[in-house]
């Protein structure tokens, strides 16, 4: 495979780590437009295990994973305490401070970057994203995701069916920044030189285009909007000063036609090679 | 009444609540006997949906105790005080928006097994789960409509869900909110049959009603609420001609 | 040195007040978070400079601006708000997120991502106070911000507009059962937010006499910040938190160092989000309050 479509399908992976994080939480009725910060910490975490510890990379992403996953759960916390577009507010602010923090990170190049990581491959890290959206896709027929998805419809009613919506919320949050995580100790080993730059608004949003656009209902609907991202732009190279445009418009046009995404339960269902639910 | 009443299952003692410089409730007691239908009645506004609220826990009661089974509940969180046997509908239904008839019946189970099993896809990890919400589809005759999003289903329907949702459980005492409010007369008696049937079985049923025919036929007890205080209890003859009653139902449609 | 710091501080913080309250006026009547108010701020901006380039007068640039952006927000409303009001409230906001998108694009196209600049001496003159200079650009900015807050007041406290924009804002529902217009009202909420976002954004260009498609982002975020730290629940909240914030951010440049300036704007904010919701001057404690 040629390095150029090898950068692609690379590209996509990482996207699609990160689309499944805002996923993840989303499931849960919250919406995180901060999301890039948690994978700055991870890309951040795994560069300084790896280029100054000498760890070895899976390991490495296993613990900044793990330590994101605890930062996310910390900040769930007080996300509880905040609903719809207060709860987005905060994490975009969450994610702005992460950024303005790594800026100011001079043991790892504040906003200079960093740089010493090892390449890694596309198969690499798609046995990450792979493993990942399996993973979560056999998540999805628990019932720990119906009683996501009742605290995302109505979370009084959950509870009141015995649900622990609090400890779901929670979790969700740091299941998401594991995620998250992982998805920037794989940029940074690919891209092999980070930046704060990398982790900000911007990227935030970009994961949570990926889902909207994708299918916000199940965990393939990411794989489409991480690939439609990545690859549109390429395909469409003829529009590529507008290609950001084009996604604004796109999302727009989802929202007011098709408010779930492209793919959804029910469009899954006829393409999934099972038979009918239950 | 002749015969003695029971144990109390939920006990109000002294329970007040208030809201800014409102008291909703004030100074509320009463004891909810195990395995009878209790209703409470009063004047919109009187404190009725409150007395709910701060049974579930969705509102803390600002002074007083509340007990179930003899251990006070008062200090518990919403789910913890479901997952002790206390179920609850609504007056506007509050279904899941996005899931089956069957998902509802399925994420009510309760929280019994290990963890492990909730974690693994519900198909091969949890039968005993998928046994009871298949039967419940039967109880409430919801088995052709098992796949359809609750919500898009007629009226009658959702309020079938709605309560085998709260059954499913098998919870000890039922809290219903006006349950046949947009009912028509067939379809109230065909719900005060399935309650007698459920009372039967030992199910107790607290709830809150405007329709008198139905609460007179179907309750043995009645308490009565106006402006956050108990002004009367008793059997319904009783409380029907009880002079403090009609009192605070004059000027109030019955 | 500090009492200019604190003329600076001012003069950044009026700015962050005129953005602040734009996302205000359309938080506290609509609900919603409009976040391209923050590239309507830009896309102001980019058009008074285009005015003054062509040599045509300052009063003009502004109107010019304000009235620029004041348009693409009522396409924003007409396409992305109107067909969505009823839907859950995060679903206009991604809406809006669409539209701040392709706003950004296009900057970036019709005028390039290098900062555009004015000619040099643009209102350079700068008046001695004793220990304070001010420029006459900065005083330009804080008597514009200083007009354009009144005249908004006025149109809220005083005209039957205002009346109507307060009653959709306390409760939609019975506004629109006394018979207030409320979708027209709803558009009238978006224009006025379009006005003076760019109308920030042409006074914030001409104080940096440069402006790039990206001022949106650094400086349009930020006043959300300071909406929330105002108070949500109550615009003129902005007033107070504008200049406050203005004068902190100056403050950490001046003392701490221009990296982590961002760090404690936002900080701030979620501190308020956390410890008291309804912000600086918001009032008890309740979901429901006049909103204006």
């Amino acid at each position: 495979m040629s390095t150029y479509y090898a950068g692609l399908l690379a590209d996509t992976g990482i996207l699609l780590l990160g689309a499944l994080s805002v996923y993840i939480i989303l499931a849960t009725g919250q919406l995180s437009l901060g999301n890039a910060g948690f994978m700055g910490i991870g890309a951040y975490a795994t560069s300084y295990l790896t280029v100054e510890m000498g760890v070895p990379l899976t390991p490495a992403l296993l613990i900044a994973a793990f330590g994101a996953g605890i930062m996310g759960i910390i900040i769930g916390f007080p996300a509880l305490r905040l609903k719809g577009i207060y709860l987005a507010m905060a994490t975009l602010g969450f994610g702005e401070m992460v950024r303005s923090f790594l800026l100011n990170f001079e043991t790892m190049g504040g906003s200079g970057g960093f740089s010493g990581m090892q390449h890694i491959s596309v198969t690499y890290i798609w046995l990450w994203a792979g493993g990942v959206l399996l993973l979560i896709m056999l998540l999805e027929q628990s019932r720990l995701w119906l009683e996501m998805r009742a605290v995302h419809d109505d979370e009084t009613a959950a509870s009141l069916v015995g649900l622990n919506t609090t400890a779901t919320k929670i979790g969700a949050f740091g299941f998401g920044a594991a995620v998250a995580a992982i998805s920037g100790g794989l940029f940074a080993h690919h891209h092999v030189y980070i930046e704060p730059a990398n982790f900000g608004f911007d990227r935030s949003i970009e994961f949570v285009l990926a889902v909207i656009l994708g299918g916000s209902t199940v965990a393939p609907g990411a794989v489409i909007g991480s690939g439609l991202l990545v690859m549109l732009p390429e395909m469409l190279r003829f529009i590529s000063d507008w290609r950001l445009a084009a996604f604004g418009a796109l999302l727009i046009l989802v929202l007011l036609t098709r408010r779930q995404g492209i793919l959804d339960r029910n469009l899954f269902r006829l393409f999934s090679l099972r038979k009918q639910p239950s | 009444m002749n015969e003695p009443m029971p144990e109390p299952l939920l006990q109000l003692v002294n329970v007040t609540r208030t809201f800014g410089g409102i008291r909703a409730l004030n100074d509320v007691s009463c004891d909810i006997p195990k395995g009878r239908v209790v209703g409470i009645i009063g004047p919109n506004g009187a404190g009725k949906t409150t007395i709910f609220n701060v049974i579930t826990g969705a509102y803390q009661a600002s002074s007083g105790q509340v007990y179930f089974e003899g251990r006070p509940i008062t200090a518990l969180l919403p789910y913890q005080i479901a997952r002790t046997g206390i179920a609850r509908t609504f007056q506007n239904i509050r279904l899941f928006a996005g899931m089956t008839v069957w998902e509802h019946l399925l994420v009510a189970q309760p929280h019994t097994d290990a963890t492990w099993r909730r974690l693994l896809p519900t198909r091969w990890a949890d039968p005993a789960a998928r046994e009871k919400a298949e039967k419940a589809l039967v109880t409430f005759g919801l088995e052709k409509v098992r796949d359809r999003i609750a919500q898009s289903l007629p009226y009658g329907i959702q309020r079938k869900v709605e309560m085998a949702r709260a059954l499913t459980a098998g919870p000890k005492l039922l809290l219903l909110d006006e349950p046949v409010a947009g009912m028509n007369h067939d379809e109230a008696h065909e719900l005060r049959l399935l309650l007698i049937e459920l009372c039967k079985e030992g199910l107790t049923i607290l709830l809150i009603e405007h329709d008198m025919t139905f609460v007179m036929n179907l309750c043995h007890y009645l308490y009565v609420l106006d402006f956050g205080q108990m002004i009367a209890k008793g059997d319904p003859a009783s409380v029907r001609t009880n002079p403090a009653v009609l009192d605070a139902y004059l000027g109030e449609e019955g | 040195m500090i009492l200019q710091q604190l003329v600076n501080g001012l003069t950044l913080g009026a700015v962050y007040t005129l953005i602040a309250l734009s996302f205000s006026l359309v938080m506290g009547i609509l609900g919603i978070l409009n976040l391209a108010i923050a590239e309507l701020f830009m896309i102001g901006g980019y058009i008074g400079f285009t005015v003054i380039i062509a040599q045509l007068p300052l009063p003009l640039a502004i109107l010019a601006g304000m009235c620029g952006a004041a348009l693409i927000a009522i396409i924003i409303e007409k396409v992305g708000y109107q067909p969505l009001r009823n839907t859950p409230v995060i679903t206009p906001m991604l809406s809006t997120l669409g539209f701040s998108i392709i706003l950004q694009n296009v900057a970036t196209n019709v005028w390039g991502s290098d900062p555009l600049q004015l000619p040099d001496q643009f209102l350079g003159h700068r008046f001695e106070f004793g220990p304070i200079s001010i420029g006459a650009m900065q005083l330009l900015v804080l008597g514009s911000t200083v007009f354009l807050v009144a005249l908004l007041a006025f149109v809220v406290q005083r005209t039957s507009i205002g009346r109507a924009l307060r009653a959709i804002a306390e409760n939609r529902d019975v506004a629109r059962l006394l018979g207030v217009p409320a979708d027209r009202l709803m558009l009238i909420a978006f224009i006025l937010s379009g006005l003076l976002a760019g109308a920030a954004g042409v006074l914030v260009g001409l104080h940096y006499a440069a402006i790039t498609p990206y001022v949106g982002v650094e400086t349009g975020l930020k006043a959300i910040a300071v909406m929330v730290i105002g108070g949500t629940t109550r615009i003129w909240g902005a007033l107070v938190a504008g200049p406050l914030i203005g004068i902190a951010e100056v403050m950490t440049v001046a003392y701490g160092g221009s990296q982590i300036r961002d760090f404690v704007v936002y900080g701030l904010m979620i501190l308020i989000l956390l410890l008291r919701p309804q912000g600086i001057l918001g009032g008890a404690r309740t979901d429901q309050g006049p909103r204006v």
